[in-house]
């Protein structure tokens, strides 16, 4: 076998199936990176064909190549450096001129390419008649129809990028700007070439044309002693065109890359009636209506939680039984003299208990993924946006800031990476800033155990028809906290620090589509892999750290001999009954336990810092795992297992950890655990990625603020409570 | 296509039109230079046809070359359109 290599781009318009198709190419072979100094996710992948193994590169969707966005610039200095061997652009065929726009920059960029006609299937159920060949041949570019869910086309696709790969793009031809424009283009296409690049010299000279600072800068660094004269040139040319056309250069290029787009289309593609968004604007009559939309928009956020609650809730109960099940054993295995040893309170008070605490949510995790999944794939995000503009209007955002803060319901990070979107910094910093307090699934196991604790289910009926828990509207309730606090912070920054006007809206709404349970399965598991990963690390090793500071130092032999003496005492005598002993034994238990707690590391630092706490309602135990949860938010919970664990007899019947709770604490205390975890300072994912992308003051400001309003919040309503109650 | 910007019809705020109209596209008020070329590549140059899908409680749902795209609010207001 001949070990050649080569290394295919996979370019296209977002929503054009791109991943789809990578997935189909790729398989199960893929790796998730990011692209160097940037937060654009990177996925590379592999595989084999015929004898070649090929590397395979899913680049950021794009509708362009201009730098408005990192993606674009990302997707463009890729082609510009790695120089791949081939590029495949894939093309929503049921939408051609518009994804079309991309294939003529990369025509212009001169690139290996190949053009892969996608979602074949709804082309030609809508009555398109696409003649490949000949566009083909008007294009100078190959042509392959895949169908990307069914895999239809891959293997050809593969042939034709085979063929074409690391071949001079000769016959591939690119718009003509006409008369009053090649010419002088031609001009500074020479200029280009004698000056500075022999290659890609026509797409400089357009880009130089078209005022693209990304150009200018790249040509600056290649011949710095000529840029000037170039940048010179262009504004010249680029003030001619002006003047002859009545358009900036750029329009007028955009114009007549679409008319050649045009002209390809008008004379190979036949289309019986216009019916892409037939059904989609049927759809969305019902769903984008101005009096309905809202409404509807609600109910669907409130059936994603009811439905991750009472399909999630079972599991979740059953994987803490298995939990139990296993820490028992594992315990067994040192029989009764195992009460003393190290390394079993290491594995079952803090791993078993640590770890498992925040694995055992893993089922509601998956749910609600799988539902933001659901909300993305099928296209309702984009009208969620629509829908919502003109309330996030009211506080000088738009529509579009919406998505993140949607995905931020899943986890926040990405949700702070979809901020790219957003055009101007003043919205982005605005949308990074408020994003914590949509309230991440992270957020979900705190909730959980806390309602579990102290609000139990209670299932009613509305309409006399659906059933309606207790829990998910308490879980409602705090993620309209959330939103609530997110609409008046927005507008305290941008009425304060981020002031200036509202920044244009305009997005592309892609045709609602029945997603795939592939599609589906795939998205929900990449990021139900990242959570499972997160709790066998970074959770791992803190929970073995809190273990240890909750292990040691211990109780020295002349109080546990007190204890002991306690016991003696109780157990002799002889005119109580039998519970009654076994009730007192157990509070001198407790309160063996309580004292070893105290005494050990976490205890001291909890009590340090406990006043600060009180005025929330909270003891020392909560006040650790409340630090414990700027790691990551679920470690509160595994925290609050290993607390309650560590110092407990080996042999004892461990209840589960919501009980002991309950025992403690009282639902106010309960309620105001979810409201400071809500709104307290992000975690350190979080922070990280805020201080990438947004700057640390920024960060700063958002650990700040989040934490006193935090703070202040839950001491008004601890205080006022417990007057009440 | 030259003769597009000379057009001597009215134009009017596409905040002014009616769900199914057909209108042209005719320029952005007050827009920067970057607003402008996006919305060329995005198919929204001068002379573009657009339809008017859908108009919610602030923006708008518009067809242009067979894709929809939705226009917020501050954006119907600023950008200009001819009445066919
Ligand atoms: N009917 C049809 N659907 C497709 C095809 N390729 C992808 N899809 C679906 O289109 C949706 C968007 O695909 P995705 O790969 O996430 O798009 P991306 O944004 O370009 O990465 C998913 O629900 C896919 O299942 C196709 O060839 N035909």
């Amino acid at each position: 076998m001949k070990d050649k290599r080569l290394t295919i781009a996979l370019a296209g318009n977002p929503n054009s199936g791109k991943t789809t198709v990578f997935n189909a190419i790729t398989g199960a072979r893929q790796h998730v990176g990011n692209y160097p100094g940037v937060t654009v996710e990177k996925k590379t992948g592999s595989t084999t064909h015929g004898d070649v193994r090929l590397d395979v590169v899913d680049l950021p969707g794009t509708y362009s190549l201009t730098a408005y966005s990192i993606e674009e610039v990302v997707t463009r200095n890729f082609l510009l450096d790695e120089k791949p061997d081939v590029v495949v652009d894939i093309v929503d065929s049921s939408n051609l001129e518009r994804n079309l726009y991309l294939a003529t920059q990369l025509m212009e960029l001169g690139v290996p390419l190949v053009l892969a006609f996608n979602m074949s299937d709804v082309a030609a159920s809508r009555g398109y008649n696409i003649d490949e060949e000949k566009l083909s041949e008007l294009l100078g570019v190959p042509i392959v129809n895949t169908v990307g869910h069914k895999g239809k086309g891959i293997s050809e696709l593969l042939d034709a990028a085979l063929v074409v790969a690391g071949k001079t793009a000769s016959k591939q031809r690119y718009p003509n700007y006409g008369g009053e424009i090649e010419p002088h283009l031609l001009q500074l296409t020479e200029l280009v070439e004698q000056k500075c690049s022999r290659q890609r010299s026509r797409w400089f000279a357009i880009k130089l044309l078209e005022n693209d600072a990304e150009t200018i800068k790249r040509l600056g660094q290649v011949c710095p002693e000529h840029i000037e004269e170039l940048t010179l040139e262009a504004e010249r040319i680029r003030k001619h065109i002006e003047s002859v056309c009545g358009d900036a250069a750029e329009i007028i290029f955009a114009d007549r890359r679409y008319g050649f787009i045009s002209g390809a289309c008008t004379e190979a593609v036949t289309q019986s009636v216009e019916r892409r968004h037939e059904r989609s604007d049927k759809i969305d009559a019902v769903m984008t209506n101005r009096y309905l939309g809202l409404p509807i928009f609600a109910i669907l956020m409130f059936l994603v939680f009811q439905l991750t609650f009472s399909v999630g809730n079972p599991v979740v109960d059953a994987f803490d039984g298995w939990k139990g099940d296993l820490a028992g054993a594992v315990s067994g295995l040192w029989g009764e003299s195992g009460a003393d040893s190290v390394l079993r309170s290491l594995l079952v008070d803090g791993i078993i208990e640590g770890v498992g605490a925040v694995m055992v949510f893993t089922p509601l995790i998956m749910l609600l993924f799988l539902a933001i999944a659901f909300l993305e794939d099928s296209g309702y995000m984009a009208r969620a946006a629509f829908v919502i503009d003109r309330l996030m209007h009211k506080i000088g955002l738009h529509g579009k800031s919406f998505i993140p803060m949607l995905i931020g319901f899943g986890c926040t990070v990405p949700g702070i990476m979809a901020t790219r979107t957003l055009e101007t910094r003043r919205d982005r910093i605005t949308t990074i800033l408020v994003l914590p307090l949509m309230s991440c699934g992270a957020r979900m196991p705190i909730y959980v155990l806390i309602l579990g604790a102290f609000f139990p289910e209670r299932v009613f009926k509305v309409l006399g028809i659906y059933n309606v828990t207790n829990q998910a509207l308490w879980l409602f309730a705090i993620y309209a906290i959330g939103i609530a606090l997110a609409i008046v912070c927005a507008k305290i920054f941008r009425a304060t620090l981020l002031k200036g006007e509202a920044t244009p809206f305009v997005m592309e709404l892609p045709p609602y589509r029945m997603p795939t349970i592939k599609g589906l399965a795939i998205h929900m598991w990449e990021r139900t892999w990242l959570y499972i990963k997160k709790a066998g690390t970074i959770i791992l090793a803190i929970v073995v750290v809190l273990w240890a500071l909750a292990y040691w130092p211990k109780l020295g032999e002349e109080k546990l001999g007190v204890f002991e003496q306690q016991r003696a005492v109780v157990q002799a005598e002889k005119q109580a009954d039998a519970e009654q002993i076994a009730e007192r034994l157990e509070e001198i238990d407790n309160a063996e336990h309580e004292a070893k707690l105290e005494h050990s590391a976490i205890g001291r630092v909890g009590k340090t810092i406990a006043p600060v706490f009180r005025p929330c309602g909270f003891d020392w135990k909560i006040s650790t795992a409340t630090i414990g949860a700027f790691a990551a938010k679920e470690v509160f919970v595994g925290q609050m297992g290993v607390i309650y664990s560590v110092g407990e007899e080996a042999d004892e019947e461990s209840e589960p950890l919501r009980e002991k709770l309950a025992a403690k604490y009282t639902p106010l205390i309960g309620f105001c655990i979810m409201l400071f975890s809500l709104i307290s300072m992000p975690c350190m994912v979080t922070v990280a990625v805020t201080v990438r992308e947004a700057g640390w003051r920024w960060a700063l400001l958002q650990v700040g603020y989040l934490t006193v309003l935090a703070w202040v919040l839950t001491t008004i309503v601890y205080q006022v409570g417990s007057r009440l109650v | 296509m030259n003769d597009r910007n000379n057009n001597s019809l009215p134009t009017i705020p596409l905040a002014m039109t009616l769900v199914g109209q057909t209108v042209t596209f005719a320029g952005v008020r007050n827009a920067g230079r970057g607003l402008t070329h996006r919305l060329a590549e995005m198919g929204l140059a001068p002379g573009e046809n657009l339809e008017i899908i859908n108009r919610g409680p602030g923006p708008f749902i518009v067809s242009v070359k067979g894709s929809r795209f939705v226009l917020g609010r501050g954006m119907v207001h600023r950008i200009l359109v001819r009445p066919e």
